[in-house]
């Protein structure tokens, strides 16, 4: 083990920031349809991988810039969201089979993303990538920049509505006592829809900025679960805010493990985090 | 022997036979991946299908195992046959330690438990990816000698792939049907009943993961000879528990075989689409399955097979019922009615939630044979009390001597086995038993622990005296209120309690329904049993009752025969409020 340069480890907990931007903007919508909806949506990771595909395919063969993709995707994927939900809400699904169901959704969109890009890395080269700004000693390249920044407008954006407008307490309400909250004339089952739509819609988002931040195969899908599943849990199911802050956290302490040791290292960190927040503060995650 | 245990073993002999049909050997290399996700999906199950604490960390377990293996034969030599208890044994003591530490958070159940053991994976990932178990390339085994079982080394694979499966299917099977197995379903459905029932849920909890961990080791052990190459990225990640509890889910978690059943369709449709022309469309194929099955048959293959064949036979049941012949109970213990010896005291007994003081320093006597009733406005302690006595809570303060011995920290399965039942204010039976089998268990693991044999005898004696003999195949979804009531009253005196702690088993019933219910509680005491009742209904307890005691905010404030306490002037006030000047 050996410390890093003080520049170095500046620009390593950069990086984590922006990183953990990501992992919080994948895990939003996750987190919320786990706490809201009480399903864990594996098919989350599927619609941010194929929404980053659709967006390397409109960027790469189409010339159509990768921000405006931004205007066409999140619409079709609150579709394909409601969709599901629906599908889901007809079973009457339990939580733990939502799980084994949104993982079969997944394998097939895999399997679909392996059968039209192939199993080849795709990596989106844009104007973007090559620019940066400099602050000081350090860099901010504008992809990683604008994911964070996406990330935290959309999360404070939520986080507001969930507060203060109507429908987010009847959401809220809906998540404590679905009949009960029927009951005093919540639609709950248009609400379900929308707020399914809406996660869809957040993974769209997130997997445009993978695009732009992240060389893609369809056998890196998976490799985003365990990381992302440890920022929902440490952030609070249901929480708008939680996810990013944890993401952040999990970014930055990955970061720097990395630049202090090797950066195999790095899953340790975010693992035994929630670990130890399983075990001595069970009551604070998850809830 | 048992013809299920004969069934298994004679496919095992027939199924060792193959290597020397002359078959192609790709045929062994499918049927050794068919029996190595055999062990793995019903390794899995018996932690996570019998006891509903779903595990993704099964391949951390499996990794150890192949890790084990590889280390000892690839690097240090050790003939491979010896590695393989080794990779189990090794395995084990990983999921036994990891259990010690995780059953004892109470919390960490349902989908908490399952995203622990995932991060455990990673952890365990990690480490064996950086330090000198792998170091990092990985580790060869082609040096390694395959154990000459059969006349080829991928035969020879598939033999001991194929023992193990055996091993695994005779494991599944007994646990099941074992007082082991019956208390995994009951922690399943609700561990905290479970517990106070007399199920020693946490020994249970790590006997199970423990079997669970050794057979997936033994699998990883197996299958590092089978890859020949061991990678740290390759093993530790999502996919080992996934496919394994897809296959489980898929054949049925309720039934010992149902991963078995699960591995081998899964396998096989893996096995058809790679064969065919497109693989990918093979994979998506198998996702699209998972996603009908688990839609259209959420309870497995097995599962549906099971409730079409229940309902098939369902007409037939109320004859049998019939000719069951109606045997008198026995009695619970023989004992003098309401002597003066002391049955249970407890002294300066307090409980307190943060804040709230729940029990405050209660001191109280209740005598063998008597009836005791515990009354209280709403909030005033009375549940606490049984919650407290019967263990389910640890006291903060003060002791509960019940025959003379100290009861107070010790686990609720310790004092339901030391004489003490209870029922529950609003019923709560293991939902996916029959109403017969929530006796038996009772009976099984309560203070009277028989065999099984013998539980099942008066489970129906309890049935029958609780007028629920016609429903003993029924689940306790179809009973009414007070049909789940008597329930309750079955599973508490089939243990043969000397003491019974009853929670307000009245309420929500109808005033015949009462009436039948008090004449059953009267019974109950005749046969022996000491009981303490929470009641809200004052006809009952005047009716019942040869002393009251009277709590308000977790102090005892009167007890003595009901007629004088219910003058008495604080208990007045305790229901009544203060009279004004």
């Amino acid at each position: 083990m050996s410390w890093p340069s003080l520049n170095l480890l500046g620009q390593a907990i950069l990086s984590g920031i922006f990183i953990g931007g990501l992992y919080g903007l994948i895990g939003l919508g996750l987190g919320l349809t786990w706490g809201l909806l009480r399903q864990i949506n594996l098919a989350h990771f599927g619609f941010v991988f194929l929404a980053a595909y659709l967006s390397y395919q409109m960027a790469t063969e189409w010339g159509i810039d990768p921000l405006a993709t931004l205007l066409v995707l999140p619409p079709l994927f609150f579709l394909a969201g409601a969709g599901m939900q629906w599908l889901l809400a007809r079973f009457e699904i339990t939580p733990f089979n939502s799980l084994l169901v949104t993982f079969g959704i997944t394998v097939v969109i895999e399997s679909i993303i392996q059968g039209i890009w192939t199993a080849d890395f795709r990596r989106l080269e844009t104007h973007y990538n090559d620019q940066k700004f400099t602050l000081g000693n350090f860099y901010l390249p504008v992809p990683e920049l604008l994911t964070l920044l996406l990330s935290v407008a959309i999360a404070v954006l939520i986080w507001a509505a969930m507060r203060y407008t109507d429908l987010g307490k009847a959401l809220r309400a809906m998540a404590q006592d679905g009949p009960i909250a029927a009951a005093f004339g919540i639609n709950e089952k248009g609400m379900s829809l929308m707020l399914a739509g809406v996660c869809a819609a957040l993974a769209a988002v997130a997997g445009i900025c993978l695009a732009l931040t992240f060389t893609l195969a369809p056998s890196q899908i998976f490799a985003w679960v365990g990381v992302v599943f440890a920022a929902v849990m440490l952030g609070g199911l249901g929480s708008a805010l939680g996810p990013l802050v944890a993401g952040v956290i999990i970014g930055v302490s990955e970061a720097v493990t990395m630049a202090v040791t090797a950066p195999s290292w790095a899953p340790i960190v975010s693992f035994s985090l929630l670990i130890a927040m399983l075990l001595l503060r069970p009551d604070k995650v998850g809830r | 022997m048992n013809k299920t245990v004969a069934a298994i073993l004679a496919t095992g002999a027939l199924m060792a036979s193959v290597p020397w049909l002359g078959l192609p050997a790709f045929y062994e290399s499918l049927l050794y991946l068919g029996c190595h996700w055999m062990v793995l999906a019903l390794s899995w199950n018996i932690l996570s299908g019998y006891s509903g604490y779903f595990s993704f960390g099964h391949g951390a377990f499996f990794g150890i195992g192949m890790y084990t293996s590889a280390g000892l034969s690839g690097n240090l030599n050790w003939p491979f046959l010896w590695t393989l208890p080794a990779a189990a044994a090794l395995a084990a003591l990983l999921g036994i330690g990891l259990g010690t530490v995780v059953f004892r958070v109470k919390s960490v159940r349902g989908e908490l438990f399952a995203l622990l053991t995932l991060a455990i994976t990673f952890v365990v990932g990690t480490i064996v990816l950086n330090t000198r178990i792998d170091g990092g390339p990985g580790i060869y085994l082609n040096a390694v000698a395959v154990p000459a079982l059969g006349p080829t080394a991928p035969a020879s694979l598939y033999l001991m792939a194929l023992a193990a499966a055996v091993l695994s299917l005779l494991l599944a099977y007994r646990i099941q049907y074992s007082k082991l197995g019956i208390g995994l379903f009951a922690i399943h459905d609700d561990e905290d009943v479970a517990e106070v029932m007399g199920v020693p849920t946490f020994a249970y909890k790590l006997i199970a993961f423990g079997v669970s961990c050794a057979l997936a080791g033994l699998a990883g052990g197996i299958h590092a000879l089978f890859v020949a190459y061991v990678t740290a990225g390759e093993t530790f990640n999502i996919t080992v528990p996934l496919t394994v509890v897809l296959m489980s889910v898929l054949g049925g978690t309720r039934h010992w075989a149902g991963p078995a059943v699960g591995a081998v369709v899964i396998t096989g449709l893996l096995y058809y689409f790679t064969a065919g022309n497109n693989p990918v469309a093979g994979r998506a194929a198998v996702g699209v399955i998972l996603v009908v099955v688990i839609l259209f048959m959420p309870n497995g293959i097995l599962g549906y097979l099971g409730k079409a064949r229940r309902k098939r036979s369902a007409p037939a049941r109320p004859a049998a019922v019939a000719t069951a012949a109606p045997a008198p109970p026995a009695p619970i213990a023989q004992v003098a009615l309401r002597s003066s010896e002391v049955l249970l005291e407890v002294r300066g007994l307090s409980k307190a939630f943060k804040g709230v003081q729940a029990l405050d320093r209660v001191n109280l006597q209740v005598h063998r044979g008597e009836i005791l009733g515990l009354l209280g406005p709403n909030g005033s302690g009375k549940s606490t009390f049984i919650n407290v006595v019967s263990g389910h809570y640890e006291a903060s303060g003060g002791l509960v001597i019940f025959e003379g011995h100290q009861l107070t920290g010790l686990a609720a399965h310790r004092v339901a086995h030391a004489g003490i039942a209870r029922t529950y204010q609003i019923p709560r039976p293991f939902a996916h038993l029959t109403v017969r089998q929530n006796v038996v268990l009772a009976a099984m693991f309560g203070g009277a622990r028989v065999s099984q044999r013998v539980a099942e005898h008066e489970a129906a004696q309890w049935l029958e005296f609780t007028g629920l003999a016609g429903k003993g195949e029924a689940l306790p979804d179809d009973l009414n209120l007070h049909q789940r009531k008597f329930l309750e009253l079955a599973r508490a005196l089939a243990s043969r309690p000397r003491l019974v702690l009853l929670d307000e088993v009245l309420s929500g019933l109808t005033p015949g329904e009462i009436n039948e219910a008090i004449e059953l509680i009267r019974k109950i005491r005749d046969r022996g049993a000491t009981i303490v009742f929470v009641e809200h209904v004052m006809r009952a307890v005047m009716a019942l009752a040869d002393r009251v005691a009277v709590l308000n905010h977790g102090k005892l404030i009167a007890s003595g025969p009901a007629n004088e306490v219910m003058s008495n002037s604080e208990v007045v006030t305790a229901y009544l409020g203060a009279a004004h000047a």
